[in-house]
């Protein structure tokens, strides 16, 4: 499903040609990404695997638009984003991407309705209509219960279900985890990668970095980093 | 949809804060005080000015007062004839003041002589005041029972006193008694009415009439009680001889006032040897009062203003410490989509929701307060709509200039720096 550089990259909804990024460390340069190109197609499930240092992280910063490049081109969706501005590269976030966090990163004093309805209330939708989306999505991840607790009231799982219900509020074609079960026991970690799968399924684009190889088992795809690097790419 | 939104938005603002109460209400109390102190003092400011303004302006802000004095000097001066002082105004000169001055709608002369009166069993010290029908007109006395003096007593020399009301009441006359005689030293008076009594100061000069005032012809009082009054003192009798104890000159319009004023004066100074007379104008006193009134709220309001900055850096404090605080949650919000503004907006409304409810609380303070000083001190105070609306737009002001820059630190921060805050 992967093609290198420069080929077939119509039709993918991720496309990195040679990017790099480059950090001033005190005197020194750090080349956390030195010179990546890989397609992600819709539908795909990539794990992103490597030691730390590899890249990884820096990886998905600058596939969920939170970083930028220093180097080459990344198209998401049609959109170079590679030369966008702030506020541009936050409405592609908000229109193009769902986050699912190591740790959770639920707002606490929010309850379970509104943290699924943020992604809404900044796309401005009416008051309503979020919160019967906020109803729809907790019912798709077994919270229907729960909408008004508070995060803290709520268990690890429960709290990346709500998480990932927030990810999908706003309907993205790409989903990007940052070891979604890091902070989960292995059983409940399961039940997400399923609930993971499931989405998959049904056509999202999940792009998830991992250390554990039972976690990237799980992925269609899997990316092995090493110094900025791609090391290697397995199929499952 | 721009309203409601931003009517959510200040919704989730008083959401987030109610998070916190205690915090928010110490934060809120910089703001409630500042306000507060700002209202209070300007009120407890313009009741001063106000009462001072209002006495001024009961004098008429038309007249020139000229009042006969005792020389300094005049112990030693060859006026003095067997322990009798002359001094002050005369009749001539109220004449030559008409026949000379043509921007003077009309001159009000005044006698006074202090004399025991009895009215029944009651006896009191007055002090009888000779004058014309236009004395009351002129400095706005209103009657409260029966009538002032006419033209008619004048010319008659009626034998008719007006009494003031706190007068009246000292001597036991109500408006039953109007109509029974008023022994006045040795002579008889009828008394036709009672005025309303403003006496006292009116900022720094004497009011021309005190609280216990019995007003009666000026002719009847020049002929029943002459120029020459007796004082009974240690060593013997003083003697004065004073024509004419006040002046009330009543310039044609306000532009006048000040060079007529000039005009009497150098004209007395040419007709009197020494200087036994004083020259007040109630619109200069006005002026004055005026301009000290603008220098009190001046320094009163920034003392209060002190107050409110001192608040204003409270609160961010607090907002800064909050942004810190709310870090991870800034992150969460950028990830999501969150435009930098959209977290300006967010940290701004809270803060100027936060300084905005202070502010309002510190209105209701800021009138409480002069309520309480009005009474148990009994010091006017004045609540203006002027400074309540000053001090809404100042708290507004300060939750903007201070809420600014935490604001700005929040949208600062960097998502991928703050996801992994703790």
């Amino acid at each position: 499903m992967h093609t290198a550089p420069g080929e077939h990259r119509n039709g993918a909804v991720i496309a990195l040609n040679n990017v790099r990024k480059t950090y001033q460390m005190g005197s020194t340069l750090v080349h956390a990404l030195a010179g990546v190109s890989i397609s992600f197609y819709p539908g795909d499930f990539w794990a992103i695997m490597g030691p730390s240092g590899s890249g990884k992280s820096t990886m998905l910063n600058i596939l969920g638009c939170l970083d930028r490049v220093t180097s080459g081109d990344y198209v998401l969706e049609g959109n170079d984003v590679s030369t966008m501005e702030d506020d541009a590269l936050s409405d592609v976030r908000l229109r193009h991407l769902g986050f699912i966090f190591q740790s959770f990163n639920l707002i606490p004093q929010l309850t379970v309705r509104r943290n699924i309805e943020l992604p809404l209330y900044y796309l401005g939708w009416e008051a309503e209509r979020s919160a019967a989306r906020a109803v729809e999505l907790a019912g798709l991840v077994g919270l229907e219960g729960r909408l008004n607790h508070k995060p803290t009231e709520l268990s690890g799982g429960q709290m990346q279900r709500v998480a990932i219900a927030r990810a999908l509020a706003n309907d993205p074609q790409i989903l990007l985890a940052d070891e979604p079960t890091g902070n989960l026991d292995s059983a409940t970690g399961d039940q997400i990668l399923n609930i993971l799968g499931q989405l998959n399924r049904e056509g999202k684009t999940i792009v998830m970095v991992t250390h554990e190889t039972h976690v990237a088992a799980h992925a269609k795809h899997c990316l092995h980093m090493r110094d900025g690097k791609i090391e290697s790419i397995e199929e499952n | 949809m721009a309203r409601s939104k931003t009517a959510r938005n200040i919704l989730l603002g008083i959401e987030n804060l109610l998070l916190h109460k205690l915090r928010t209400f110490l934060t809120m109390l910089g703001v409630v005080f500042g306000v507060g102190s700002v209202v209070a003092m300007l009120s407890v400011g313009e009741g001063a000015s106000q009462e001072a303004l209002e006495q001024i302006r009961k004098i008429g802000s038309n007249n020139i007062i000229v009042t006969s004095i005792k020389a300094a000097e005049d112990a030693s001066s060859s006026a003095m004839q067997a322990n009798m002082s002359i001094y002050g105004l005369t009749y001539n000169d109220q004449i030559r003041i008409e026949e000379t001055f043509n921007r003077i709608r009309q001159t009000v002369p005044v006698k006074m002589v202090r004399q025991e009166c009895r009215l029944g069993e009651r006896a009191l010290e007055l002090r009888v005041v000779g004058t014309l029908p236009a004395w009351f007109e002129l400095l706005q006395r209103d009657v409260v029972a029966g009538r002032v003096l006419t033209d008619a007593d004048i010319a008659n020399l009626a034998g008719v006193v007006v009494l003031t009301e706190f007068g009246a009441r000292k001597l036991l006359a109500a408006e039953n008694t109007i109509g029974s005689t008023l022994r006045v030293g040795s002579s008889y008076f009828e008394i036709v009415g009672i005025v309303r009594s403003e006496g006292g100061l009116a900022g720094n000069i004497q009011m021309p009439d005190e609280q216990i005032d019995a007003y009666v012809p000026i002719t009847v009082a020049r002929e029943r009680f002459g120029d020459i009054a007796t004082t009974r003192s240690a060593g013997g009798y003083n003697r004065e001889m004073v024509q004419l104890h006040q002046l009330i000159v009543e310039a044609a319009s306000i532009d006048d006032v000040e060079s007529v004023a000039k005009g009497i004066e150098a004209m007395l100074a040419r007709f009197h040897k020494k200087e036994d007379y004083r020259i007040s104008i109630p619109l200069a006193l006005l002026r004055q009062a005026e301009a000290t009134k603008r220098t009190f709220n001046i320094v009163l309001g920034s003392i209060a203003a002190i107050s409110l900055l001192v608040g204003g850096i409270g609160i961010m404090n607090i907002m800064l410490a909050s942004v810190t605080e709310r870090t991870r949650e800034i992150g969460v919000r950028r990830a999501i989509g969150a435009k930098r503004r959209q977290i300006i907006s967010q940290f701004l409304i809270e803060t100027i929701v936060l300084s905005t409810v202070g502010g309002l609380i510190g209105i209701g303070l800021g009138m409480f307060i002069p309520w309480l000083i009005t009474y148990f001190a009994g010091m006017p105070t004045v609540v203006t709509l002027k400074s309540v609306l000053l001090s809404v737009g100042i708290s507004v002001a300060v939750g903007m200039v201070f809420g600014l820059y935490p604001a700005v630190r929040a949208a600062n921060v960097d998502p991928i720096v703050a996801l992994r805050h703790e």
